[in-house]
């Protein structure tokens, strides 16, 4: 039993509800073949590791949409006190960590916390009380109903399959397209 | 140096909404004014670029923050910076406290802080004002409704 990334999104996508979704990195590639509406939000191109930022800040602009922000390993590693961040200002943020242990837009070469970083325990010791971990299917589909609702923050760790040989993929629609999109999103 | 009860109700007086912050010693002095009644919505960071992130997420919600840094932290911050500016195309308005810039034109200080802020502000093209003990506070909230009016990003530096 495993976990692919696009078996991961494709569970989110059936459970995000009305919630904003920020994609980042690989996810930006496949999550326009799972879901294409305007509170999608593909932060590419993007400020390395800060789209948990990004998904506080929207969250706490408005108080309809929660936020779900998928971040890869690599970018929550760079930028760990962005779980301490999240735990300091309560907010309606789901924040899914798809973990593979590489960075895999770069050629697959392995992060320094590969198969050792406990993103679960390191969510609680920052002070956040919702965290889920799975690393197959069931679990995750078991688990995402009740993950994706109610009052954030929330880290979801999903540990997933590592895929080789993939390139930086390409946001659906230009940056400037995605944010009137979205804030005729937020404001009807 | 401004007192933080002038500034925060300059901002507050021209429509800022939120405050994302890492002060240093100098704008650190602001907190009281921030989180008393009068203040603003205070948000507390990890690091500067996370500051602009959730500066950005605010901005597209919406909102109008102000990030409040120091130039250290300006400086860490480059590519999120570079990201909402230039990217997202978002009018961020910084005001960044730059450590040790009345030494440095004194010639008392070897600080490299105070010699870099304005040349990296030049680079990642971001019109900047420096204000110090010979403006007001009105120059501040005039930055901030001209950043507004033309839609763009603007830092606005305090001589420390």
């Amino acid at each position: 039993m495993s976990l692919s990334q696009r078996q991961a999104l494709e569970v989110l996508a059936q459970h995000r509800g009305d919630n904003v979704v920020v994609t980042t990195m690989s996810a930006v590639g496949i999550w326009p073949e799972l879901s294409d509406q305007p509170l999608d939000f593909a932060y590419m191109p993007s400020a390395m590791s800060h789209a948990p930022g990004l998904g506080l800040g929207l969250a706490l602009a408005q108080s309809k949409h929660g936020v779900v922000v998928v971040n890869g390993d690599g970018g929550m590693l760079m930028n760990l006190g962005s779980l301490a961040t999240l735990a300091a200002h309560p907010a309606n943020v789901y924040l899914v960590i798809l973990d593979n242990g590489i960075y895999e837009v770069t050629g697959g070469q392995k992060t320094a916390g590969a198969g050792r970083v406990d993103f679960a325990a390191l969510a609680r010791a920052a002070g956040i009380t919702r965290v889920y971990t799975c690393d197959t299917r069931a679990a995750w589909e078991n688990a995402a109903p009740g993950a994706l609702r109610g009052a954030g923050p929330v880290v979801i760790w999903l540990k997933v399959e590592a895929r080789m040989g993939q390139k930086t993929p390409k946001p659906p629609r230009p940056m400037r397209e995605q944010i009137e999109r979205l804030r005729q999103a937020l404001t009807s | 140096m401004f007192d933080g009860p002038s500034v925060v109700a300059a901002l507050k007086h021209c429509g800022a909404t939120h405050v994302v912050w890492l002060p240093d010693s100098e704008l650190g002095t602001w907190e009281a004014a921030l989180t008393g009644p009068a203040g603003l919505p205070l948000i507390r960071v990890c690091r500067e670029g996370e500051a602009i992130a959730v500066a950005a997420g605010l901005m597209l919600g919406g909102q109008k923050p102000v990030v409040v840094i120091q130039c250290t932290g300006f400086f860490e911050a480059g590519d999120a910076l570079r990201n909402v500016v230039h990217d997202l195309k978002l009018p961020l308005f910084l005001i960044v406290g730059v450590r040790n810039w009345y030494a440095m034109h004194d010639g008392k200080s070897s600080d490299s802080c105070p010699v870099f802020t304005e040349p990296i502000l030049q680079a990642w093209r971001i019109p900047y004002v420096l204000l110090d003990q010979r403006h007001q506070v009105d120059d501040l909230a005039r930055a901030y409704r001209q950043a507004q009016a033309e839609h763009h990003a603007t830092a606005v530096l305090i001589a420390e």
